[in-house]
């Protein structure tokens, strides 16, 4: 990745004494696609409002390119947003819902030797640049239709265009496909890191669906309660979680109390497990994070551990098993059918093993005794909406 | 009918027969008659003696229409941005005065207005009627001659007569406007804002455009009960400033009595009405929803 385009510094917020960011540290490359990503109220769309300039924060900076921006109001960045419900002007047409940015710049005139006299981009330049956005979104003949008369997908992509036919450097989009179906929601992710890749600038996205942020990120920042959680590339973020919050939050987790007896070796149910991580204090307590695909099942007198199968839940590709350990009950994906009531043991190999340092978070999650609750609110996630920080709050 | 409950259309129709379309027919039935029944156009020939009455019902409607969205319109618009609490105790401000009787408040107006009234009486106690003497005086070619006046004219004036049609009929400028206005998505403005727009632009390129379809639906809710009022300018114009509803009230109460051109110019007055709300109709289209009676 190239240079450095924005740093937040410090960043701090609150509303009505709430606090909503504490001490933010980023910094954002040139070109690249950095996700947002955290369960509603975390501070993420504040964040995305910081830089876009609707909100200013309580305290810290933001810096472009190195300057201080924190009193530059939206219109003078050099950002451009794409709104959670689109926000199309309903009153125009695609050509002229895309043009919108273009007719309200002014630019020093060519023919005037001071460069102080300002005149409006002439006509045929926006009717061409309009018509590259339209090509590049492929809604090419689409230009005299009502915003009500496309389809979601449609309506984003003009969204899309309406922000980039002004080439920011930056695009800020917020949840933009929270309100499509699952089919072209995969679709617009493709989409979007394509169009990202074709124009070669900055996107920053916020979205608290962990799959879109894994698929087009560059950059993941994981964020909770105001807080940066972690930031890393989708690997890191999912293979090597630095708390119980992130392994929960990414993808399936089983999170076990543990003891780090040495370097490559942790003790779980009173059981050494060879593991690959080291770097910690001997005998030091920590979390153990164990991805339910990485769990292979074995007969029982070969399995490290043996425990009971509580629940079956078939899931297409694989069975989802709930599998209770001395009272911890654990998610493990497999292939094979194992009934409820059946014995097994399961072997875990070193890499599967992930070691964490003990956090705030410890102890909240990654038992699947709850096991039904917690599948209905995983579902739910993608509905929801973030109220507390909706873009109505000024 | 197609099915059950096509019935329940039955009394519908029927009351559109007996009080819409009948009396049309009714109005347009004397209108081409003579006292006697039988076939005339003498009525619409007669009419020409009224254009006088006509242009002046017109000249009135259209400057109270204008002042109700000058004023109504940034009423609507400084409401709309206010907190929630503010907007509530301002609507029910805007509508209390509908809910007390209609001739009850312009017979306020009337005591107000009079020459003796309440704003005569404190323009003299402020010596402002003195003063406009003394300036007059001066000014005046001949000031021995001078009379100075004891009062201003206010009542039995046209300014009077549109005060009154403004006083009434401006909450319905304020509510259709309001309510499209207070319904606009705050992140259009925001996407504008982002965009590049400042504050003059966000409100002509897109707040302005948007509250179109108030505007209309207000200026219709506010032309056509001036165009055809009679109560207004009988008590605040004095019965100097005839107007159409006047005219019309005449023909079938008054001693002028004759309900046939009573019958004309009345649906003279309609048509004219409809051909203005159908030009304002296709001026204010694909501005979504069309605008209704």
């Amino acid at each position: 990745m190239s240079k450095e385009l924005i740093r937040l510094r410090d960043l701090c917020m609150a509303f009505d004494d709430e606090p909503v960011l504490n001490n933010v540290n980023l910094y954002i490359n040139d070109k690249e696609f950095l996700t947002l990503l955290g369960p509603s109220g975390c501070g993420k769309t504040t964040t995305l409002r910081i830089i876009g300039g609707f909100t200013t924060p309580t305290s810290g900076d933001v810096l472009f390119d190195g300057v201080r921006i924190n009193d530059v109001p939206p219109h003078q960045r050099q950002i451009n947003t794409v709104f959670q419900k689109y926000a199309l002007f309903p009153h125009l047409n695609v050509f002229e819902n895309i043009a919108f940015g273009l007719r309200m710049q002014r630019r020093a005139d060519p023919a005037d030797p001071t460069g102080k006299k300002k005149v409006k981009i002439p006509e045929k330049e926006i009717h061409d640049r309009v018509m590259e956005m339209l090509e590049i979104i492929s809604l090419k003949g689409f230009e005299n239709r009502k915003p009500d008369a496309l389809s979601g997908g449609q309506q984003q992509r003009v969204a899309i265009a309406r922000a980039l036919v002004n080439r920011p450097k930056v695009l800020l989009l917020d949840e933009p496909l929270g309100a499509l179906d699952l089919k072209l929601r995969k679709d617009m992710q493709i989409e979007l890191k394509r169009i990202q890749q074709q124009v070669g600038i900055t996107f920053i996205y916020v979205t608290h669906d962990q799959e879109e942020a894994l698929t087009m990120s560059d950059t993941i920042v994981v964020m909770d309660k105001g807080s940066i959680q972690q930031i890393g590339t989708p690997e890191d973020i999912y293979n090597e979680p630095k708390n119980a919050f992130v392994a929960d939050f990414i993808g399936e987790s089983n999170i076990i109390d543990g003891i780090m007896v040495h370097d490559k070796c942790v003790k779980m149910y009173g059981r050494e497990f060879p593991c690959l991580d080291s770097g910690f204090e001997e005998n030091e307590p920590v979390d153990v994070v164990i991805r339910p695909e990485d769990i292979d099942i074995v007969p029982v007198e070969q399995g490290q551990l043996v425990g009971t199968v509580t629940n079956v839940t078939f899931k297409g590709m694989q069975y989802d098993i709930i599998v209770d350990f001395k009272g911890f009950k654990w998610l493990i994906q497999t292939t094979d059918h194992s009934p409820v009531g059946a014995r097994i043991g399961i072997k875990i190999d070193p890499d599967g093993i992930h070691v964490m340092k003990k956090s705030a978070y410890s102890g909240m999650f990654g038992d699947y005794s709850s096991f039904s609750e917690e599948y209905d609110e995983l579902d739910d996630a993608s509905i929801e909406l973030d109220e507390e920080e909706s873009w109505d709050e000024e | 009918m197609k099915n059950k409950l096509s019935w329940f259309a039955v009394p519908y129709v029927v009351w559109i027969a007996l009080f819409v379309v009948a009396p049309i027919i009714l109005v347009v039935i004397y209108a081409f008659s003579t006292a006697d029944g039988s076939f005339t156009l003498d009525n619409f020939s007669r009419m020409g003696t009224y254009a006088v009455v006509f242009g002046r019902s017109f000249k009135l409607a259209i400057i109270a229409t204008a002042v109700c969205l000058l004023i109504g319109y940034p009423i609507s618009y400084l409401m709309s941005r206010e907190g929630p609490r503010f907007q509530r105790v301002g609507m029910v401000l805007i509508m209390l005065p509908m809910w007390m009787n209609f001739l009850l408040r312009t017979y306020s107006w009337m005591s107000i207005l009079e020459n003796n009234g309440l704003l005569n009486r404190l323009f003299q106690s402020i010596g402002l009627i003195d003063l406009y003497n003394q300036i007059a005086m001066a000014l005046s070619a001949n000031p021995a001659a001078y009379e100075p006046i004891t009062h201003f004219q206010l009542i039995n004036t046209q300014g009077a007569v549109v005060l009154g049609m403004v006083y009434n009929y401006l909450p319905f400028m304020i509510l259709p406007i309001y309510s499209v206005i207070v319904k606009l998505d705050r992140s259009l403005i925001e996407a504008a804002r982002d965009l590049g727009a400042n504050t003059f632009h966000v409100f002509r390129r897109v707040i302005l455009p948007l509250s179109l379809p108030g505007v209309l639906s207000g200026i219709t809710m506010v032309f056509v009960p001036s165009v055809s009022t009679f109560a207004i300018s009988k008590m605040l114009g004095g019965g100097t400033e005839m107007m159409l509803g006047d005219l019309i009230e005449q023909q079938f109460l008054g001693g002028a009595y004759n309900p046939q051109l009573g019958a004309a110019i009345s649906l003279v007055m309609m048509l004219i009405v409809v051909v203005c709300m159908v030009v304002m109709n296709r001026f204010g289209e694909g501005e979504e929803q069309a605008v209704m009676l």
